[in-house]
């Protein structure tokens, strides 16, 4: 019988010929997860088991990214329960902060992750992964902890959902607009407990970091995970970062789909998602003026490199707007390098942007960013629930890095067009 | 068989409002369970008693892997949550850590804040004491109850490997 390429994926980790949508499986992981927030639970967790080893101590990453630098000291304790328990178990990819980043971004950046693969991740965001082709889903931190010791995990096949884009893009519209539109036309539980399969000559001429983007917010329609074809730029990216051997799952033409969207975007504006919820979503133009006090880019859905050299475009020569903090992130250590040498973080800072090391930070309301009660902020970010960013008071909209750029010099939510047009 | 009141929420309550990542520098459940549901409703783990029921509409508990979520409602004493459906990674972290979760899409669009259920969870039964009325929970496929009567994920765990370990 047909499988779609995430069908294909379960089954060969479950040992098996076929699954189906439905089908609860035991399957092996070739990767797990955990961050300073989800990995003390899972430590504790781990210690209840009994097994006083790991399946396999290559297998586990942990990345420090949430609270780190350490925020205060409580956040430094349970950066320090990962620390000891590294060491105590010999794990081989911990990331220590200096060495550090984002963990969507440094995962992938660091060849951890590679098509055809099974991951399981303590973070929501793992979902990240499917662009390059593998099965990756968030799981709880219990979930971290049985993975650890067994090397296994339980996944109930989702159903596929095929998500069917064509038209070339205008200037300006990216991944990130993208997903805010599909998320807007499908949802927040439009895809729940499903797998979306992204597809369509759009997303074919789509570079890398725009499907890591894409995948990493499948989460936000409720997806459990996002997964798209391997093509030359997957590879491309794979190239001397990921050395392993990988196969390449296809979905079979007569697979079966829970449901199929077909979207030409081909006059798709930018798009701005507006409090509470990303589903909130409208073309900016639609929008009245919607005055900022802060701009946040960066996070695990758009802290990469081209993301900030979209961000350097608009910024070269023009300044932050006075009643506005632009806080700029890049997602990992290498990326912040080759911003550097680029030239990008001069023009940022010359704008009059913070440029902050790598972390989580002001995405989740952690730190390096809170707002305070009414305060309005626009971020590049993946949620806008209320009171993410701060005080349960304030609004979070969510865009894509040329809006957000356009809109920290103008003051208010804005077009890239209307910064060009000035110059 | 539970036996409590009913506090009500509407549809798409995500985990930061279930517990804000401003108390997530500690996994301490017990104080995770003081801040239990505050940006939804503040104060809420004083005015709650334990015991009590958490009626919820659909996609219950979105946005983050957060087990901390699941954590400070168990530990806070809610009883069970019941929504029309709940987000996955909340769905399983719920199972994972022993918090008793029903589906009942009846339940949640009839019964109102205060009323009293009465709820059988093998059976899947909800039975509304303020108002006579029964509804059906959808059931849990064969191995998630295993999970459930195991008490989670790491009691079952434990078992299946020591069990492995009497086989060799
Ligand atoms: S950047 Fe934000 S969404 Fe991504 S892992 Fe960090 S807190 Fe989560």
């Amino acid at each position: 019988m047909s499988m779609t390429m995430t069908e294909k994926i379960l089954a060969a980790h479950a040992g098996k010929e076929q699954v189906e949508p439905g089908d609860l499986i035991k399957a092996r992981v070739d990767l797990v997860l955990g961050n300073d927030i989800t990995s003390p639970v899972a430590i504790r967790e781990f210690e209840k088991i009994g097994v006083n080893k790991l399946f396999d101590p290559g297998a586990i990453a942990l990345v420090p990214d949430h609270f780190t630098p350490n925020k205060d000291i409580k956040s430094a304790e349970q950066a320090k329960m990962l620390r000891e328990f590294v060491r105590k178990y010999g794990i081989i990819h911990y990331f220590e902060v200096g060495r550090a980043g984002i963990e969507h971004c440094l995962l992938p950046e660091q060849g951890l992750v590679g098509p055809g693969e099974l991951i399981i991740g303590a973070d929501s965001h793992t979902c990240t992964y499917g662009a390059l082709g593998a099965f990756s889903t968030g799981v709880g931190s219990t979930d971290l902890a049985a993975a650890m010791a067994s090397g296994e995990v339980w996944l109930k096949v989702p159903p596929s959902l095929k998500l069917h884009y064509s038209g070339s893009l205008q200037d300006w519209v990216g991944g990130k607009d993208l997903i805010l539109y599909t998320i807007g036309q499908i949802g927040v539980d439009g895809a729940l407990y499903s797998a979306l399969e992204f597809t369509g000559d759009t997303i074919a001429s789509l570079t890398m970091d725009d499907r890591f983007t894409m995948a990493n917010m499948a989460i936000e329609a409720g997806a459990k995970n996002g997964i798209f074809l391997v093509d030359d730029k997957t590879r491309e990216y794979l190239r001397g970062r990921y050395e392993k051997p990988y196969t390449i799952y296809t979905s079979d033409h007569n697979a079966y789909y829970q449901q199929t969207y077909e979207w030409n975007v081909s006059k798709l504006e930018p798009q701005v998602a507006l409090p509470h919820l990303p589903e909130n979503s409208k073309s900016v133009r639609e929008l009245g003026n919607l005055y900022i006090d802060q701009v946040v880019i960066g996070s695990c859905t758009n802290g990469r490199i081209k993301d900030l050299r979209e961000v350097a475009r608009l910024l070269k020569g023009n300044k932050v707007h006075s009643d506005v903090r632009l806080i700029i992130i890049p997602g990992t250590q290498e990326i912040y390098l080759q911003a550097m040498r680029e030239g990008l973080i001069e023009v940022f800072i010359q704008a009059g942007a913070v440029v902050s090391t790598p972390t989580c930070g002001p995405c989740l309301g952690g730190h390096m960013g809170i707002l305070a009660k009414g305060e309005r902020a626009l971020a590049t970010t993946n949620r806008n629930f209320i009171g993410r960013m701060g005080h349960p008071e304030s609004e979070v909209y969510l865009s894509g890095p040329p809006v957000a750029a356009a809109s920290a010099i103008k003051g208010r939510i804005t077009h890239p067009e209307e910064v060009l047009k000035d110059d | 068989m539970i036996k409590g009141k009913v506090w009500s929420f509407g549809a798409d309550l995500n985990t930061d409002l279930i517990i804000p990542a401003r108390y997530l520098n500690t996994s301490d459940p017990k104080v995770l369970a003081e801040y239990c549901l505050e940006d939804a409703r503040p104060g809420f783990s004083k005015i709650m008693s334990p015991g009590d029921i958490i009626v919820a509409g659909t996609n219950f508990g979105c946005g983050s892997s957060r087990e901390h979520a699941p954590l400070a409602i168990k530990y806070a004493g809610i009883a069970c949550v019941i929504a029309a459906s709940f987000a996955r990674i909340f769905y399983r972290n719920a199972l994972n850590i022993g918090l008793a979760i029903l589906e009942s899409e009846e339940a949640s669009k009839d019964v109102k804040e205060g009323e009293i259920l009465q709820i059988n969870l093998e059976k899947g039964l909800i039975n509304n004491l303020s108002t006579n009325r029964i509804y059906h929970a959808k059931p849990f496929p064969g191995f998630m109850q295993e999970l459930i009567t195991a008490g989670g994920l790491i009691p079952y765990l434990r078992r299946n490997l020591a069990e492995k370990e009497q086989e060799v």
